[in-house]
């Protein structure tokens, strides 16, 4: 029975009611969403890489039951991983920091700072 | 631009029994998507400057005057290209947390089910009942983007839906609710304790009480108690009580059975209580439901109902206008419209004593917290473990 369910159409079914697009051009929205998914992988392979280390180091030795069962083994490595996390999104997500420092303190082009400086 | 209280990892959340098996990139999807959302809770601030900064000020411009309707700034703010950004971050940030879900619980479908029902054979504190009929305001939307919401078995015996519910609030919460995820449950039962130490309750209703966890906290301050667990959906109700089987809890009774019309006797509860459940009801159905809670409250019982923070004549319509963002976004519809309701001209049309109508506020009990002191951060409307706790005594 467990293979008659198709799990992996099942879990990325759409919710009821039609879906909120924000960006004017649905085309963008499309893009975000799986450049996003694409990130996400990338730090789930980001965090069995560290995973991997990690037992190696300690062990020696690498069986891919241990790397399937790694879980932080202190406080400080529990911070250190969610630290990457953090950092990472911050890294990804940079054009939208970037943006919000340009809208709470509006700067001037490039062209106008040109202009600027010709008369420097 | 970083969070500063870094949510704890996935593995922290507490197993039992039936929680399901997850994998090591299962775990770490979820760590990921823990830190986008309190990412995004930075990410929203922009919003309210973006507002002030060019929203308000072009419209005033091309206007003359400021905004009159929520609509309006609505329609305004729609087409700001931050207010974009982080909409569609953010929704597909719940998209993404459901997808993970699906996909973790659903290949483990029949191994879920075959636990659940293992637990649940031969008790007589599950009862399923096929003539109860899911409401209509839970067939019209899939609150918070759960595919099939909490009714739907794509076999017979499915709890796959529940499952996920399990282990998604630790997610989309980023573990502020704590291991168990009851931490509104714990806040009542704490507060009842402190606040009135000699009430002593024999019967209590929970209503709506999903997977059941913030039910088991009040099950465990009043462990003589014959505590009743109700929901109207069968994923729920069979993942909910062998949860409560294995986590020890014997005395709470899982029934199937619809909220506006209970199948108890006039006067036979000491307590009734809500949580997180009224706004995920309808505007007719909030009083019929409020009216036989009334009706199957004891004297000097008490009803307490766990909400979201109500929207105040002092707050901006700005902040009421985002506040409304996860009930058309992340499809909890209702949420909005029951801001529009008095509480306390709720429970008064219901038969309640307007005296007698109280109002709290609860923050999350988190097991989880260590004592260590904790950064500022910004507010995430609708995500903060604080709530508004309204409800009544019966005189």
């Amino acid at each position: 029975m467990e293979n008659l369910i198709d799990y992996i159409g099942i879990a990325s079914n759409k919710p009821k009611g039609a879906r909120p697009y924000f960006f004017d051009d649905p085309a963008v929205e499309r893009v975000l969403n799986i450049t996003m998914a694409i990130g996400m992988e990338l730090a789930v392979t980001r965090e069995r890489l560290d995973s991997l280390e990690r037992i190696l180091e300690a062990k020696g030795i690498l069986t891919k039951e241990e790397i399937n069962n790694y879980v932080p083994d202190s406080k400080k490595t529990e911070q250190e991983r969610q630290q990457w996390h953090s950092e990472y999104i911050s890294r990804i997500l940079r054009i939208v920091q970037q943006e919000m420092e340009q809208l709470k303190n509006p700067d001037k082009s490039l062209h106008e700072i040109a202009d600027d400086i010709d008369k420097m | 631009m970083a969070a500063k209280n870094l949510p704890p990892t996935y593995d922290k959340i507490a197993k039992h029994e039936v929680f399901p098996e997850l994998t090591h990139d299962e775990r770490a999807r979820y760590n990921f998507l823990a830190n986008l959302n309190k990412h995004l809770a930075h990410v929203s601030q922009g919003n309210s400057t973006a507002f002030e900064k060019r929203v308000q000020p072009k419209f005033e411009k091309e206007k003359g005057r400021t905004f009159q309707t929520k609509d309006e700034l609505g329609d305004a703010m729609a087409e700001d290209p931050h207010y974009q950004t982080w909409s569609a971050l953010r929704r597909l940030t719940m998209e993404m947390r459901q997808q993970a879900g699906r996909s973790m619980t659903y290949r483990q479908a029949v191994a879920l089910r075959d636990k659940v029902n293992k637990l649940n054979e031969g008790k007589n504190t599950l009862i399923l009942n096929d003539e109860v009929k899911v409401p209509p305001y839970l067939l019209a939307v899939d609150n918070h983007l759960m595919p099939g919401s909490y009714h739907t078995e794509l076999f017979e015996g499915d709890v796959c839906n529940a499952a996920n519910y399990d282990g998604g609030l630790f997610v989309t919460t980023a573990g502020l609710l704590g291991r168990y995820s009851d931490g509104g449950g714990q806040a009542i039962a704490q507060w009842m304790k402190n606040n009135h130490p000699s009430f002593n309750p024999k019967r209590i209703l929970d209503i709506g009480c999903g997977i059941g966890h913030n039910t088991l906290p009040i099950a465990k301050l009043y462990p003589d108690a014959e505590v009743i667990a109700i929901d109207t959906g069968r994923p729920m109700l069979r993942y909910g009580h062998a949860r409560a089987q294995a986590l020890g809890f014997n005395n709470v009774k899982f029934m199937q059975v619809e909220a506006s019309n209970l199948p108890f006797e006039n006067e036979s509860f000491d307590w009734i209580q809500t949580t997180m459940f009224l706004h995920e009801t309808g505007g007719k159905s909030i009083y019929n439901i409020m009216r036989e809670i009334f009706r199957c409250l004891r004297p000097n019982g008490i009803t307490m109902h766990i909400e979201q923070p109500q929207y105040t004549d002092d707050m901006s319509m700005y902040e009421q206008w985002i506040r409304d963002w996860d009930a058309y976004n992340n499809s909890e519809p209702y949420w909005s419209k029951m801001h529009d309701i008095d509480p306390k001209q709720l429970m008064e049309d219901c038969g309640f004593d307007g005296k007698e109508f109280m109002q709290i506020g609860a923050k999350a009990i988190n097991d989880l917290d260590d004592g260590t002191k904790k950064s500022d951060e910004p507010e995430d409307h609708g995500r903060s473990p604080i709530w508004n706790v309204f409800g009544a005594w019966k005189r």
